[in-house]
């Protein structure tokens, strides 16, 4: 089961830019490694992490082996409505996952 | 003579003070010829010209472990509307996939910056990549002691 946190200011002024930050737990496992008796542990690392904030997407985020572990995210969004910001991904395992927040614009 | 107050040492401490401060710049701004030939960076320039100086992507010049080295891409004052950062690109130079994150911004962000941690498979140079909404590419050049490497060759 996918843990995930996600922190946006508790209020926000219409029209400004607010920012979001998002941890997920996550192994990011590259595909490159092997275990104890030489055997290769398939890729699992997440591959699309959709940004939603209300019905717009407004980031995605491409990610990979390139990205550590437990993949954290800072970014800004402009505020426009209160409203749902999500984020979403599935890993190349096909577990799927979301973490979301609520904007509150004043 | 005091030598304190002989204006010759004073112009070589100006001179000597020019030169310092010339090389701290060098090292901020890069040109095209520190970008290390990765193909997929390449292909994705598509012989389009990278500009410096817009784009900041920091990072620590000496990482201890490659697995997790934190790093921050900004603009600053980027163009707003159309003109805007329509979407971001990381390039590492040794890694096994060179492409480290894409971010694809839906409309320009109000903000361009973005914070995370990558991983580093020894020390090389990361290249960010920034396009804006004419197809213009802003970038950055960072060399990055990595004193332990991502375990990446499976070794």
């Amino acid at each position: 089961m996918a843990f995930a946190r996600i922190v946006v200011p508790p209020r926000v002024a219409r029209g400004e830019a607010f920012e979001v930050r998002v941890s997920i737990r996550h192994p990011m496992e590259t595909g490159f490694r092997v275990d104890d008796v030489g055997k290769s542990i398939p890729r699992n690392t997440l591959r699309e992490v959709v940004v939603r904030y209300g019905d717009a997407i407004v980031l995605r985020a491409s990610l990979g082996s390139g990205i550590a572990a437990n993949p954290y995210l800072r970014f800004f969004v402009t505020a426009r409505e209160s409203g749902p910001l999500a984020v979403e991904w599935v890993d190349d395992a096909g577990e799927p996952g979301t973490v979301r927040a609520d904007v509150n614009v004043a | 003579m005091s030598a304190i107050t002989d204006p010759m040492r004073r112009r070589w401490i100006a001179a000597a003070g020019a030169l310092v401060g010339g090389h701290a710049l060098a090292q901020v701004m890069p040109t095209a010829e520190d970008v290390p030939g990765i193909r997929a960076l390449d292909e994705y320039r598509a012989g389009r010209p990278l500009k410096f100086g817009r784009l900041k992507l920091v990072v620590p010049r000496i990482a201890d472990n490659g697995n997790a080295v934190s790093m921050r891409v900004v603009m600053e004052n980027a163009p707003a509307g159309d003109a805007g950062v329509r979407s971001i690109r990381l390039f590492s130079e040794t890694n096994p996939v060179p492409l480290m994150a894409r971010f694809d911004f839906a409309v320009p962000p109000p903000r361009v910056e973005i914070e995370s941690r990558i991983r580093l498979a020894g020390t090389q140079r990361v290249v960010a990549i920034a396009e804006l909404g004419d197809g213009a590419l802003e970038a950055d050049v960072v060399s990055i002691i990595v004193t332990l490497a991502a375990c990446l060759d499976g070794s």
